[in-house]
């Protein structure tokens, strides 16, 4: 039987902006049986730094994130971005520590992002959750979820799985939504115009929930939604899944 | 060298982003990569892998010999009757073909489409010497006359639309307007056909180089790289260091992999293979043949391991076709000769990081660009590479922004351990308590002001969620969220 304990890496992000996403992923992951527990001395993975070019502060806090979970039987995370820097970035950036070598390629198979976790790792065909009535989810596929890790049809064959939702597909789904980091702040007017193609999709489809697995992508489209008025709003994965859980919204 | 106006990529995105006409003709990318994908899958996906992998072995050993087979192709090249010519930089391969030019009396110099006669700018060379150098292919033709750089890689005129072309014709050939293609088309080929007949020399680039054969290849769908090889009494070819391929066989798994990832072509409608000059039994082909194979800072690629499998691009173009940021600020934007995902890295390698910066930073990381690249080349991991020598590299390459590094370190401080993540969070939420009443942010000062131009920004949450996993540490407990 797959490990039913693991160690939710909450991401910064998350952390300090969406607290709800990290509470709806323990409630899920709970539901489903598996035991979590929280290191208390985890903050980031190091990706805003690598992606600036900063790699020394991305070596340092990628070190200590090593520290933070080394006695972790699995790492499930509410993010495929984060999980990508583990997975694609700490082999490379933690190179002249060859001390830790066999322990980061431990790590960096170990830790998952949430639906990867959940379908892949445990098996779960359905969360068992239902949503009061019919709604059209659209789900964005994040570009570190999908090119790094392969995420596609689990957080799809999750969502299909709950009673209620309607999945729409977007036009042109892999296309990115123009994020990047701090790419969407020092080349705004290119990122927004990537955006608002994205955003053409996501209104075309109808959609009253857009939902993804990175909290990042759905700060940028959500913020622009909510700009623009939208009719469809954000919502995270975890947050959408445990939504629908018995007990509901504030189980 | 053509002038180098990386620095002004923000100023010429904008132009871009803000043209309709040319946000139009982007548009028209997808029309590249439905081709492609269709293409693979007719080709069958599995195959597709093998021939990549194949093609990824091949570069490697080429690659990790390569004045081995530069230097076969050159004995094979002037066993052949050829000339062959390294230069280091674009200024020799200029004085080189400059004295071609100059020792065979040459007046009128056709050329058929290259990326390395752009980056030595030598239309601009033969000009200033009293030669007329005329473009042959369709798309070369018309950024020719229009007096600009090449858009795309491999369809140069991209950017153009057919009225556009139309006018530029009116205004220059003096033909009357047309608003057919065909009939357009059919006025560039009753020109360039003159040229082609008055030429004494013909320049053209080089897709693969065989070395076993000391063959050049040319993969055209004109037929232009044919004529330009062929009809003038002398033939230029020119091409980067890299070019080179061990085998004639090693087309077989070149070709498709290139065709297919361009324009979604089983084959293009020619290809043509050119083994020094005519032969004493031989009617046709040029007296003369000379092959410039050009460095020009592709050495220090070879030597940078993080950056040497960039130097395995056949310049498909796929890349730019994928590419978000690229189907925005199109071509000239990346202000130099290559253009888009793989322009963001060559680009700042040949004329240096620090006139450079922003191509390597203007990319989402998306990774579309290494998903669609027949080569595997992990763009995005050497796009990470140039940022790092941007901000921390060695003196030459180094061009950090002191404010940002000074909040980079202030972040790194941050996250250094819980306590001090949790006192920052605090510290934001004050901060941004004057800002907003609700649970966004409408405007953001400078630096972030780019952010809240057209997105509203999150709160930082009263209470992170490191503080509410006390309350859920028991499971599983009904409790309120705490409503911020």
């Amino acid at each position: 039987m797959a490990a039913r304990k693991v160690s939710l890496f909450v991401t910064c992000m998350v952390d300090q902006f969406y607290p709800e996403i990290g509470e709806a992923t323990v409630r899920l992951l709970r539901h489903l049986g598996v035991e979590v527990d929280f290191p208390a001395d985890q903050t980031c993975c190091g990706q805003v730094a690598l992606n600036s070019g900063y790699r020394s502060h991305a070596v340092a806090v990628a070190r200590r994130f090593v520290d933070v979970f080394r006695d972790s039987e699995m790492i499930v995370a509410p993010s495929g971005s984060c999980v990508t820097t583990v997975f694609t970035h700490f082999p490379e950036l933690l190179h002249e520590f060859p001390e830790l070598a066999d322990e980061v390629e431990s790590l960096r198979n170990r830790t998952f992002e949430l639906t990867q976790y959940l379908v892949d790792v445990l098996g779960v065909e359905e969360v068992g959750a239902s949503l009061p009535k019919s709604t059209r989810v659209a789900y964005h596929d994040c570009c570190h979820a999908l090119r790094d890790l392969g995420v596609a049809s689990q957080p799809r064959q999750l969502l299909q799985s709950v009673e209620g939702i309607e999945l729409v597909e977007l036009t042109d789904c892999t296309n990115c939504c123009g994020f990047g980091g701090t790419f969407a702040v020092k080349y705004s007017e290119i990122s927004t115009a990537i955006l608002n193609e994205k955003l053409r999709h996501v209104e075309a489809s109808g959609a009253d929930i857009l939902t993804a697995v990175d909290a990042s992508c759905l700060m940028h489209m959500g913020g622009a939604m909510r700009r623009q008025k939208m009719r469809a709003r954000p919502m995270h994965i975890a947050e959408l899944l445990a939504s629908g859980l018995p007990g509901g919204a504030d189980a | 060298m053509p002038s180098v106006r990386t620095k002004e990529f923000i100023p010429r995105a904008s132009e871009a982003i803000n043209n309709p006409t040319i946000q139009k003709s982007l548009g028209r990318l997808s029309n590249f990569r439905q081709g492609r994908a269709e293409s693979i899958e007719e080709f069958g996906q599995e195959r597709w892998e093998e021939h990549k992998k194949r093609a990824q072995e091949i570069k490697h050993e080429t690659m990790e010999h390569l004045d081995h087979y530069l230097d076969m192709l050159s004995t094979n090249v002037e066993r052949a009757g050829g000339h062959v010519f390294f230069a280091h930089d674009t200024q020799e391969a200029n004085d080189y073909v400059a004295g071609v030019a100059r020792a065979n009396d040459v007046k009128i110099v056709i050329k058929s489409k290259s990326m390395v006669s752009e980056e030595m700018g030598i239309a601009d060379v033969l000009e200033s010497m009293g030669i007329e150098p005329v473009e042959t292919d369709l798309g070369e033709y018309i950024i020719q006359l229009a007096k600009e750089a090449p858009y795309h890689i491999i369809a140069p005129a991209l950017h153009k639309s057919k009225e556009e072309v139309s006018e530029l014709f009116e205004r220059i050939l003096g033909t009357p307007a047309e608003s057919d293609i065909t009939a357009l088309a059919a006025i560039a080929r009753k020109v360039l056909r003159e040229k082609f007949l008055q030429a004494d020399m013909g320049m053209t680039g080089v897709n693969f180089g065989v070395a076993e054969t000391g063959t050049i290849v040319m993969v055209t769908n004109e037929g232009n790289g044919r004529m330009s090889s062929s009809l003038p009494r002398v033939h230029v070819a020119t091409m980067g260091m890299e070019r080179v391929i061990p085998k004639l066989s090693d087309l077989s798994t070149f070709l498709p992999l290139l065709t297919r990832s361009a324009t979604g072509q089983r084959i293009t409608s020619y290809v043509s293979f050119a083994t020094g000059p005519r032969r004493s039994d031989e009617e046709d082909g040029p007296e003369a043949f000379h092959l410039v194979i050009l460095d020009n800072g592709r050495s220090n690629m070879l030597a940078d391991p993080q950056l040497r499998e960039a130097l395995y691009c056949i310049r498909c173009g796929a890349c730019l076709n994928a590419c978000p940021v690229y189907s925005k600020v199109g071509g000239h934007a990346y202000g130099w000769v290559y253009p888009g995902p793989i322009g963001a890295v060559v680009t700042p390698s040949l004329v240096g990081v620090p006139i450079a910066k922003d191509l390597p930073f203007a990319s989402t990381l998306c990774g579309a660009c290494r998903e669609v690249c027949p080569l595997n080349i992990d763009l995005p991991r050497m796009l990470l590479k140039l940022r790092s020598d941007a901000t921390e590299g060695p003196k030459g390459t180094k061009k950090a922004n002191r404010v940002e590094s000074m909040v980079m370190r202030g972040w790194r401080m941050a996250v250094s351990g819980p306590r001090m993540f949790t006192m920052a969070g605090k510290v934001a939420a004050i901060l941004q308590w004057p800002l907003s009443r609700n649970r966004f942010l409408r405007r953001l000062p400078p630096p972030l002001s780019g952010w809240t131009k057209s997105r509203d920004f999150p709160k930082v949450a009263a209470k992170p969620f490191r503080s509410r996993w006390a309350a859920m540490a028991l499971p599983p407990r009904k409790e309120g969220s705490d409503g911020d």
